[in-house]
């Protein structure tokens, strides 16, 4: 049957991407009360996806304007999208969009927009085709960090200090350390805030010595930004880091995603917002970046921008939508306080402050591996082999139960 | 009274260390030229004159013009709407009953391939983001040649795509501009010159920009030294069912390559057919030994696609699967591609009876016997320019007019235009 050249023969069996094969296990398994702490979605007390009211208003408002049709959008994305989505993480009257040195890109997502900012630079940061300048990553970090750049051809990505696993919280001093000491001009990523997977976010004050360091070494800031306002409720809070970035003078990217906060998961809807020095090196890196776009997707798709330029630019649809993110992370918030206060309750060894203290969709429990595999296999409880849950798994009518099995874990497995 | 804190200090002393260095990052970053296609529109938008064409870039127009939302479209709409599905993210690969339908389209529904479940179909961000991931695939995987021949000419994005993925291009005779036509002997000549396990990349119908298709017997031959040559068949289907007007007939090539025994890859587009462009709805295909090779095969794709954009959008796949894998839908869809195909076969028509009533004394056969959107029209640059400046039809400068541009409304301007610049 057929004559392929033995072309596609020694194509290897690639290992699943682990947090999906999570999701697949949990979905095999039948065990009546079983929790998926997995994939990073939001859920309802039900244990629902949620379409936010807005979306399905704003959606419905699409399907009925004959005046919309199917046509390509520009290959930098549609132009109200790309100004009112940097507006909402730079602020309305950031000194930068005003003096017309901030532009975009639509993008694919969260995902599509690193990856064309890290097209770009490897093009034409540190030098021309500078595969060798390093990447930072944080210690820990989200898994697709390392694989967006590396698939750019950069050929060094490191990681950054930043998780303490002793104190369960941020190793500011390792994090400096590594800011101090490597090459001049490395790129690190930033988590904007509520750092997937940790949940630990360095303070106002930590993110000035941060950024101090990073302007004097000459680095590059790369923000990744997947969860404004869904982690303190607040957009303007959730976006302060990226702010005094901005405001201290910085040349940056940073990559925006709606999946989580506009629960346009499936849609794919981005944004790499790029910050330059002035209207004219920004002209021309938007002018590359679009080269870059033309041989990746050629242009966005439509659908979920329009959803979100339509709820951003409509005063009452803008307030409704900063309701309905409120009421995520309101949940969130809630299922934190309960968790650790059971945790509490049942004595659980250990102190469970960093429950409280991690902010966002995610938290790093603290639990080791064996714990880990005692939760999925004796508990029927899915979470990462880290020990990172997803606090939107957690629902009023599954707590007692997940607090109680975590209590065992602690207490059986060492 | 100075009051420094601990936090005016810092700001401080970024504000000034951003003072001491105040150069940019990006001063060595040059302006990108324009793109050729997509720039002829933004040239088109700028022009004030109301006899204005727009030539340029491939989409589909009305008889007035205007973009065109298929009923089917809008029908798959609204049965989509009434479902109030979630958003959560689709699997990497794509929706499912896309992919499927989207093989069984190319295939055709009986296909042994697709029986024996030897291929593998991901959804992908229309054809652009399809020919990508295959550039990608092929870069990482094929163990041959990392020679790709396109046709002279071709789409005249292929080479940035498949040169980034890190391949070299290569060409092989595909037009004659003396007859504006096909020049089979040059094509077999060269194909048969290939070095062996080389990939040759051909359009599957509708050839992107000439219109110019070899004829099914001359198919079977360009398949027979194909298979000579060993050669790894990358078929490019943009406009499948827009060519002919029927979706079988314009698939037929790839369907004879792999009756042939060709186990070819292929990028699909709905961005035409199904006048999905800016949904961007495309698949990539990969016919393989058995099913064995072809679930290894779908685990490297996704390993391609995660780190560029994760997981493909929903909206387009899940209207054209709506329309594909409804009865009536489907029957509407066929109607209504069967009708612009149609429309633009008429538009061929009435532009050479423009020229002819003109008393052009070139001859314009090659506008009638192209097929697809595009037509070649052998108009040399300066010609273009003029037809530009004087007229304002915009084109490529290649030539290349798409035919979805004209209307019965310009035709005869149009014939005019092309008279003046030509006689």
């Amino acid at each position: 049957q057929g004559s392929t050249p033995r072309a596609i023969s020694i194509v290897p069996q690639a290992a699943p991407v682990a947090v999906f094969k999570l999701t697949q296990d949990f979905n095999n398994d039948q065990f009546p009360n079983k929790v998926n702490l997995g994939v990073g979605a939001y859920r309802t007390d039900e244990g629902q996806p949620w379409v936010l009211p807005v979306v399905k208003k704003v959606e419905k408002i699409i399907v009925h304007d004959d005046r919309l049709n199917h046509e390509y959008l520009p290959i930098l994305g549609l132009p109200e999208f790309r100004s009112s989505a940097s507006k909402i993480v730079l602020g309305d009257n950031s000194p930068a969009i005003l003096e017309n040195r901030v532009g975009a890109v639509q993008c694919l997502g969260g995902t599509g927009a690193l990856k064309i900012g890290a097209e770009f630079l490897r093009r034409f940061y540190n030098g021309s085709n500078n595969t060798k300048t390093p990447i930072y990553v944080s210690a820990p970090t989200w898994e697709n960090h390392n694989a967006v750049f590396s698939s750019a051809g950069f050929e060094d990505v490191r990681p950054y200090r930043y998780w303490d696993a002793e104190k369960r919280g941020l190793d500011l001093a390792g994090f400096l350390g590594d800011l101090e000491s490597c090459p001049e001009h490395s790129v690190f990523v930033l988590h904007a805030c509520a750092h997937n997977p940790t949940g630990t976010d360095p303070t106002q004050e930590q993110w000035k010595q941060i950024a101090e360091v990073m302007m004097r070494r000459k680095l590059f800031a790369f923000f990744d930004s997947a969860y404004q306002g869904f982690a303190s409720g607040s957009l303007e809070k959730d976006a302060w880091a990226v702010r005094y970035f901005v405001s201290s003078g910085f040349e940056m990217f940073c990559a925006q995603s709606f999946s989580k906060n506009f629960g346009l998961y499936n849609e794919r809807v981005g944004n790499l917002t790029v910050v330059a020095r002035d209207a004219d090196n920004l002209k021309r890196v938007l002018s590359q970046m679009e080269k870059v776009v033309r041989i990746t997707w050629s242009n966005p798709p439509s659908q979920g921008a329009r959803i979100v330029t339509i709820t951003l630019t409509s005063p009452e649809l803008f307030s409704e939508w900063q309701e309905n993110v409120k009421t995520m992370a309101n949940r969130v918030l809630l299922m934190r306080s309960q968790l650790k206060a059971k945790l509490q309750a049942l004595g659980t060894p250990g102190t469970w402050d960093h429950i409280t203290d991690q902010i966002g969709m995610f938290s790093f429990t603290g639990l080791n591996p064996k714990q880990v595999e005692y939760l999925v296999k004796e508990k029927h409880i899915y979470l990462m082999a880290s020990g990172r849950i997803n606090m939107c798994g957690l629902t009023t009518k599954n707590i007692d139960y997940v607090a109680e099995s975590i209590h065992e874990a602690v207490t059986k497995v060492q | 009274r100075l009051c420094l804190n601990q936090t005016s200090v810092f700001s401080l002393s970024v504000y000034y260390t951003h003072l001491l260095w105040c150069s940019s990052w990006w001063g060595g970053v040059q302006m990108g030229p324009p793109d050729p296609i997509l720039g002829v529109t933004e040239a088109f938008k700028k022009d004030t004159n109301p006899k204005k064409m727009n030539l340029g870039v491939g989409a589909y127009r009305d008889d007035q013009g205007k973009p065109f939302v298929l009923s089917c479209v809008r029908k798959a709409e609204a049965i989509i709407a009434a479902k109030q599905l979630d958003k959560e993210y689709l699997p990497i690969g794509g929706l499912a009953e896309f992919s499927k339908a989207c093989a069984q389209l190319a295939l055709g529904p009986e296909n042994e391939v697709l029986k024996s479940s030897r291929s593998v179909t991901v959804q992908t961000i229309s054809g652009t983001g399809s020919l990508r991931i295959g550039a990608n695939f092929l870069a990482r995987f094929h163990p041959g040649p990392h020679d790709v021949y396109l046709p002279k000419p071709s789409w005249g994005n292929h080479t940035p795509i498949f040169r980034d993925a890190g391949m070299q291009l290569k060409a092989y005779r595909y037009y004659e501009p003396s007859t504006c036509g096909f020049d089979f002997k040059g094509a077999l000549d060269d194909i048969s010159k290939i070095p062996e396990q080389s990939i040759i990349l051909l359009h599957a119908c509708a050839h992107n920009p000439t219109g110019v298709d070899p004829r099914p017997e001359q198919w079977k031959e360009i398949a027979d030294i194909v298979k000579k040559r060993n050669l790894l068949v990358f078929f490019d289907m943009a406009y499948q069912g827009f060519a002919s007007g029927d979706i079988d007939r314009d698939a037929w090539a790839v369907r004879h390559f792999i009756e042939n025994g060709h186990n070819i890859v292929l990028s699909q587009s709905f961005a035409k057919n199904m006048g999905l462009y800016g949904e961007r709805v495309g698949g990539f295909t990969v016919v393989c030994k058995d099913a064995e090779e072809a679930k290894r095969v779908e685990s490297q794709l996704k390993i391609l696609i995660r780190p560029i954009y994760s997981n493909p959008p929903v909206n387009g796949a899940r209207i054209a699967a709506t329309i594909l894998n409804t009865p009536e839908l489907r029957s509407l869809w066929l109607e209504e591609v069967h009708g612009m195909a149609n429309r633009i076969i008429k538009m061929r028509e009435q532009l050479v009876a423009g020229l002819k009533k003109n008393g052009s004394s070139h001859n314009w056969q090659h506008v009638i016997d192209q097929i697809g959107m595009f037509c070649f029209t052998g108009l040399k640059p300066e010609q273009v320019e003029r037809l530009t400046k004087e007229f304002s039809v915009y084109m490529t400068k290649d030539g290349r007019i798409s035919m979805a541009g004209v209307t019965s409304g310009n035709v005869g301007y149009l014939a005019d235009a092309i008279h003046a610049v030509t006689k």
